[in-house]
């Protein structure tokens, strides 16, 4: 019998908006799959692009960027830089040969409990569709860092 | 600064597709300023290689480090350590510090990582344009403090061509005619009546026409 594909989907969320929706989502006893992994950061500007190679690297098969709606980011323009960033990382994974949609940033208000729910949802099941991440894992990859980034 | 920008990845994979192990170094000068081999440049392509060799089944080791510089053999020398774990280098830096780290370490295959461009400034963030050739004769003071060689298309000394449109160049709509440039900059600096003072035929020997060229110190040395 075939294992069946439990996605890792890891949500970096914004402490002001995304994360304050996700929490407003779980008082309102919504439900959403247990398969997103919920990062919590000040703002989704600091989200480096690295954060999400090293996450598909780790297992994960999709990630979730949840910033502020535009012009009303707690830091200015922090969710600007995140989405400049999305957009980058997609032309790389397309010339990797990772499918560019696991991969993708979305906005929300503090408010959109509901809304989170349903995102996170469609999220899921876009990465259930695509299948886990194309990547053959014969034997764990050494990363030595002579030094830290 | 020296501009470069990354190769595409499948070039530096077909680079290193029989080798397991691998020295990623990147240069923390000018590859670092215009975001194309410095530390997280580094640490990407170092995630980019591994996610797709993972993809081809292959396992890649890599070792992440950057230099303050590639081109000073001090600086190059401090490598020394790294090299026997390697099976191959693969520099982000431009061609200068590959060649450095090349001649160093003879015994080791040595990639570029990146396709050095041209001597150049920042006009804005994420945006850098050509400003020097390195003519080793530098003619700036008569000209406004724009270079005519860097950015004329035709490297032309005395006055646009007959293309220039505008104030842009007929190579591209987005290219600005040096001449133009250096007119109005003139106007600025109330320098116009040094404008028709003819610039003459430059002797190229001292730019890369006359071969490599060096400059050797005695007193320094």
């Amino acid at each position: 019998m075939m294992k069946e594909f439990n996605p890792v989907i890891v949500a970096y969320c914004c402490h002001y908006c995304a994360y304050t929706a996700a929490d407003m989502a779980g008082s309102m006893r919504l439900s959403y799959p247990c398969d997103i992994k919920i990062i919590r950061v000040p703002c989704t500007g600091k989200v480096d692009p690295l954060y999400v190679m090293r996450a598909l690297q780790e297992g994960a098969d999709g990630v979730l960027i949840a910033g502020c709606l535009e012009g009303d980011c707690h830091f200015k323009n922090g969710n600007i830089k995140a989405m400049q960033r999305v957009t980058y990382l997609k032309t790389l994974l397309n010339e990797i040969g990772i499918e560019e949609e696991r991969v993708a940033m979305v906005m929300m208000s503090a408010g959109m409990g509901k809304q989170f729910a349903e995102i996170v949802t469609e999220f899921d099941d876009k990465i259930r569709n695509l299948g886990p991440c194309p990547l053959k894992r014969n034997q764990e990859p050494e990363q030595i860092l002579s030094e830290a980034v | 600064m020296i501009t470069a920008e990354r190769k595409p990845l499948d070039e530096i994979m077909s680079y290193i597709e029989p080798y397991h192990r691998i020295l990623l170094v990147g240069c923390n000068e000018c590859v670092t300023v215009c975001a194309a081999g410095g530390r997280k440049e580094v640490a990407m392509l170092s995630s980019a290689l591994q996610l797709a060799s993972m993809k081809n089944g292959k396992t890649l080791s890599v070792n992440e480090l950057t230099l303050e510089r590639q081109c000073d053999p001090e600086y190059v020398d401090t490598l020394a350590p790294q090299i026997e774990g390697a099976e191959a280098i693969v520099s982000m830096a431009c061609g200068c510090g590959v060649q450095e780290l090349a001649r160093r370490y003879g015994q080791v295959r040595v990639f570029p990582a990146v396709n050095t461009k041209f001597m150049g400034a920042s006009e804005r963030a994420g945006v850098w344009a050509e400003r020097c050739q390195g003519c080793g004769d530098c003619l700036l003071g008569l000209t406004g403090g724009i270079c005519p060689i860097a950015r004329c298309s035709k490297r032309l000394f005395n006055g646009p061509c007959g293309g220039s449109n505008n104030g842009k160049c007929e190579v591209s709509s987005e290219m600005d005619c040096a001449w133009a440039l250096i007119w109005e900059k003139m106007k600025e600096l109330g320098t116009t009546d040094q404008y028709e003072a003819v610039i003459s035929a430059k002797d190229w020997r001292s730019g890369r026409g006359g071969g490599p060229r060096k400059i050797i110190r005695e007193d320094l040395q």
